[in-house]
């Protein structure tokens, strides 16, 4: 028999002003199951918590009840008190005479027949309470990073420098990302390759790093602390080991006509190639959708010019299982092409171009060693129109939100190619100018004040070809909306930042939620930006939605620290409020008949499917549903779906809810 | 086959010429239009700017007639016309207060199943299917399509593939043995609104637009709205002011165009009645090769 | 003879009505003192036959409410709430039940004056009803021993 002990708090005034708070206790003695009622000034308070501790030696109880404020407030502080007292933290509860009676309703009878309703309320859970004990969970410290742009490098060095183990998978043959294209980055114009090669050879060279490039994650499961993942590697068709990244493949290969990823499509790469001088591994991959030898069965030649025999025509894909704690997402971004925008021409003007596109034209590496020239005839454009928010902002694009890095970037690229041609003209046509940041405003103006940058605040209707030259109609909206047409030589669209082409099919595979344009949805967008609403999966970088460099490093490096928070212990520690399957022993004994409807309605994937087998035979003797504690978050919905109330949710079980419906009603109100 | 017919005001007016053709095109491919009877103003270029109730009505009005006479589904040759018609049935369709409000201005029954085609949507469906054995001449010419504003836009009225650099009416002089040319000008206004207010901006826009398709080589501009024929056909002497050069080519309706290449006489497709002689785009015509 | 109080039993979630609850608290927002909460984690935990469960026990009113679509703490425990209302209150619907009786209704952590308001709501609502008397309506009827007979075991 329970022998429950009840504690009413006045808190001060504030229940006992209209709450009979000795009504209460006296009506709590006699309940049953109560062992002992008490009424005191503050519970939650030194001496209040003594003479609950005291209590529980004094009257031997196996539960208690505090009637006080609401347990969002103070449950802890009791349950805390109850263990010191030696009785199960989970077997103290609270009923809230506060804020939902004393502070909502006047001194009246009622109002305390309210508060005695409630206390026999939670006196009745309290006697269908059971012990609970924390769940221990042990944690894999390897964390995985999936993305080597600056996102997934960040994070990777730093959880690496802290001595843990880190797992990178990159999907392109060289880590890197976007940042490897750009050419100089603002504010200060330094230049983005000198600045990232370095932290790409480190990653390569760490010790406590593991990269995988040309590779892609295949499945992940299991929960925090304990992830199992699946990894494609995919066959590079060269034996990494063999290779010494001489280059001859690439030189002799003769399917040269393959639109150049790094550079984004303006020159060309051969079939068997390294995607850049600087790649780290700097060692060819043969991209087989364009090789000879795999299209049409005959080719060979870099397999005989190789000097060191590692071109391998028959390399499988290969897919191999590791385990790891916790996983960085740094999938990165995409940006729209120009074929997007019908009023510009539909991509096909050769001269209208994107910003990545640019990007790769000013730089020293691209294919015009950094000379800014027209892709369509090479000559060097003494007219340049910049279009900023080019999809972005725009509703009939179907793109609310402002890609944030374009306004910056725009900017560069005047300043760039005002440098490198003082006497060209370089138009900005902007609807606002937003340059938030560290020294960021600063460097607008400076493109238009020193580098003489005409910026025009209007948008653009339409761009058309005539006799060679892009003719740019807009409007200027300062200059009483007058239209404006601008013979330019090369026009640049500052296309919108959108989310990579896979990357629902990246969040499904993490079982992380993301948001109508696919950027992945952080846990909570102010108090938890860089976590998922899956436990032990992070977020970094433009994946999660557009994002400037130091923006994403500076995520990238949070989520390094949650992870090395994380794995600053060997186990960790749950809360119990989780589901379970009513199973005793021998374990064929459960109600549940495996129709696994609890399955198909969790919201975190933390039931699974078990085959209760003959230990003998390994015949099948049932299925049933089978809780993963680690996964499991304890919302309940399985326990409300299961047909024959199989499975159970500790804390809130069917008993306790009963219980608690049953002891409300059966006085007036 | 019997297709009901819209004409609005332009088709018995202005623009007569672009009703005629498009008879003689559809009789001689075996179609009959029927016209709605007692029709009314489709509301066009003011009521939807004065009265919201009034713009929707007054389509409504029409269509109900349609509807009465039995009629599935209806041609609206004008650009202007099929959109005040368009947009009035999906504002009906789509909100059931509308519907009984306009039930009550009209004071008759609404269904909305008639279905609209515009004058692309009507040649796709009744002409293409039939015209390679009605089409004995080529048009040997290079043609500028012009669209202007309304045939395309707005996107879910018009129901085009690319509103921002449309293709139909290419298609149809394809068909018609002329090489339509690649332009800068083809949605861009020709001053519309204007017509009557403003010949001097009128002047300006639609000189553009001849301009362009001169400097690019176009032998005859084709069209499919009264508003851009009038503009680009009657406002020559005021387009050359202002362009202080004489642009001569010609302006024809899609129908006149489609028209000659099934050997109908320029009179009875009335270019008789246009302003700028049509005869350099006749004369470039020749036999279908067998 | 005194008004007739209605008895009103609210299933909340723990995340937003729950915390709705007490805001109307720290609010001092004033409201009928006619509710009782029994607090859920989710609302998709709640089995809504313990609504039936009320009913039987004497309520004359229910509430079910739980955080805003797409605000659930759990993702889509709501949700779930929300179909399984549907296809319950069909079934209600079917049987004769009233379902006006039940009140179904989002309050976030944020509204407390609206959790004040939904409760004087339903009170007034239910007062206006009377008492549930559909299951007293059941005595003499052999099926009401059938249902004391099927419960008692």
């Amino acid at each position: 028999m329970a022998r429950i002990g009840v504690f009413i708090c006045h808190c001060g005034e504030n229940i006992s002003a209209t709450v009979d708070v000795a009504k209460v206790a006296e009506e709590a003695a006699k309940m049953p199951g109560v062992a002992y009622a008490m009424d005191y000034k503050y519970m939650c308070s030194d001496p209040g918590q003594t003479k609950i501790i005291e209590a529980i030696k004094e009257h031997k109880l196996t539960g208690i009840v505090v009637g006080a404020c609401s347990p969002r407030m103070h449950e802890a502080t009791f349950r805390k008190a109850a263990e010191k007292g030696g009785i199960n933290p989970f077997l103290c509860e609270i009923a809230n005479l506060r804020e939902q009676v004393s502070w909502v309703h006047p001194r009246t009878e009622a109002t305390t027949r309210k508060a005695i309703d409630i206390v026999r309320t939670i006196v009745n859970k309290v006697s269908k309470d059971t012990p609970l004990f924390p769940i221990k969970v042990p944690v894999t410290k390897t964390a995985l990073v999936i993305g080597g742009g600056i996102a997934g490098i960040q994070a990777a060095l730093d959880i690496a420098n802290a001595g843990h183990q880190v797992i990178m998978v990159e999907k392109s043959p060289s880590i890197g990302g976007h940042m490897s294209q750009l050419s100089e980055t603002f504010p200060t114009l330094d230049c983005s390759q000198c600045i990232l090669t370095p932290r790409m050879v480190e990653v390569a060279q760490h010790p406590n790093i593991t990269l995988h490039t040309f590779a892609e994650v295949e499945s992940v499961s299991g929960f925090v602390g304990n992830f199992d993942v699946k990894v494609r590697l995919k066959a590079r068709s060269v034996d990494m080991s063999k290779c010494t990244g001489c280059g001859t493949c690439w030189q002799k290969c003769p399917s040269k006509k393959i639109p150049d990823e790094f550079n984004a499509g303006l020159s060309y790469r051969t079939a068997i190639y390294s995607p850049f001088p600087q790649a780290v591994p700097n060692k060819p991959v043969i991209d087989r959708a364009n090789c000879n030898y795999f299209q049409k069965g005959k080719c060979g030649i870099c397999k005989k010019v190789c000097p060191a025999g590692a071109i391998d025509y028959e390399m499988e894909d290969e897919i191999i299982d590791i385990k790891v704690g916790a996983i960085v997402t740094a999938t990165g971004f995409d940006i729209k092409h120009t074929d997007f925008f019908p009023e510009y021409g539909y991509g096909e003007f050769k001269d209208v171009i994107d910003g990545l596109q640019f990007e790769r034209l000013a730089s020293a590496s691209g294919p015009t060693s950094g000379e800014i020239r027209r892709p369509s005839d090479g000559k060097i454009p003494e007219k340049i129109v910049f279009l900023a928010c080019s999809g972005s902002r725009d509703k009939a694009k179907g793109i609310e939100y402002c890609s944030k890095i374009c306004c910056m970037y725009t900017a560069k690229h005047a300043m760039l190619y005002k440098h490198k041609h003082h006497e060209g003209n370089a138009y900005v046509f902007y609807m606002d100018i937003r340059s938030a940041g560290k020294n960021y405003d600063e460097f607008v103006r400076r493109a238009i004040e020193e580098d003489d940058v005409h910026y025009i605040r209007g948008r653009v209707s339409r761009i058309y070809e005539k006799d060679g030259k892009l003719i740019v109609k807009g409007v200027d909206t300062l200059m009483n909306a007058e239209p404006v047409e601008i013979e330019a030589d090369m026009v640049v669209l500052a296309t919108a930042v959108v989310a990579n082409p896979d990357a629902e099919s990246v969040a499904q595979k993490m079982h992380i939620s993301y948001d109508k344009h696919h950027f992945f949805a952080e846990a909570h967008p102010k108090l938890r930006p860089v976590e998922t609403n899956t436990a032990g999966i992070m977020l970094a970088g433009a994946c999660q939605t557009a994002k400037d460099i130091p923006d994403t490093v500076s995520q990238a490096s949070a989520a390094a620290s949650k992870i090395m928070g994380l794995f600053s212990s060997d186990e960790m520690t749950r809360e119990p409020v989780v589901a379970v399957v009513n199973r005793c022993m021998p374990p064929l004994f459960t109600t549940c008949t495996g129709c696994l409807l609890c399955l198909e309605v969790c919201p975190y994937h933390a039931i699974e499917r078990e085959e209760i087998k003959d230990r003998r035979t390994g015949e099948i003797l049932k299925v049933a549903a089978k809780v993963n504690a680690g996964l499991c978050q304890g919302c309940g919905t399985c326990v409300a779906f299961c047909r024959n109330k199989s499975i159970d949710l500790q804390g809130f079980s069917n008993q306790q809810m009963l219980s608690e419906v049953v002891a409300l009603l059966n006085k007036p109100f | 086959m019997k297709v009901g017919f819209y004409p609005g005001c332009s088709l018995e007016g202005s623009s007569k010429e672009y009703s005629k053709s498009l008879f003689a095109v559809s009789e001689k491919c075996g179609i009959t239009l029927e016209e709605i009877k007692d029709w009314s103003c489709c509301g066009a270029s003011a009521a939807h700017s004065l009265n919201h109730d009034l713009s929707i009505a007054l389509p409504a009005r029409t269509l109900a007639l349609a509807e009465k006479q039995g009629l599935s589904e209806i041609v609206i040759p004008c650009a202007a016309c099929y959109g005040r018609l368009a947009a009035s049935q999906q504002a009906i369709l789509n909100d059931k207060a509308i519907l009984e409000k306009t039930e009550k201005y009209i004071d008759m029954a609404f269904t909305g199943n008639v279905q609209l085609l515009t004058v692309f949507e009507f040649l796709q469906k009744y002409i293409f299917p039939v015209a390679d054995q009605y089409i004995v001449d080529k048009l040997n010419q290079k043609t500028a399509c012009y669209y202007g504003c309304l045939l395309a836009r707005p996107k879910d009225l018009t129901k085009l593939e690319r509103p921002e650099n449309p293709m139909e009416m290419e298609k149809v002089m394809e068909k018609a043995g002329a090489t339509p040319i690649d332009w800068a000008f083809k949605t861009e206004c020709c001053g519309a609104g204007f017509s009557m207010s403003r010949t001097d901006l009128v002047a300006k826009l639609s000189g553009r637009i001849l301009e362009d398709a001169a400097e690019r080589g176009a032998d005859s501009i084709i069209v499919a709205c009264p508003m851009c024929h009038s503009n680009l056909d009657l406002r020559r002497p005021e387009i050359k002011k202002q362009l202080k050069k004489d642009i001569n080519i010609p302006v024809l309706f899609i129908t006149q165009a489609l028209g000659l290449s099934m050997g109908i006489s320029a009179k009875e497709l009335g270019l008789d009645k246009h302003f700028v002689p049509t005869g350099k785009a006749v004369s470039c015509i020749v036999k279908k090769e067998a | 003879m005194s008004e007739f109080e209605p008895k009103i039993v609210a299933f909340v979630c723990n995340w937003c009505t729950y915390a709705g609850a007490d805001l109307a608290g720290t609010s001092r927002t004033q409201y009928a003192s006619n509710v009782r909460i029994v607090r859920f984690p989710c609302t998709g935990r709640i089995d809504f036959m313990l609504l039936m469960k009320a009913f039987e026990n004497g309520a004359d009113g229910v509430i079910v409410s739980g955080c805003h679509p797409n605000d659930c703490h759990y993702t889509s425990g709501n949700f779930h709430a929300r179909r399984r209302w549907i296809v319950f209150r069909s079934i209600l619907d079917l049987i004769g039940f009233d379902t006006d009786r039940i009140t179904f209704s989002w309050v976030s952590a944020a509204e407390g004056k609206k959790w004040a308001n939904l409760v004087d709501e339903v009170t007034d609502k239910i007062k206006a009803k009377g008492p549930f008397t559909d299951l007293d309506k059941l005595d003499g009827v052999q099926l009401k021993e059938l249902y004391d007979e099927a419960i008692t075991k």
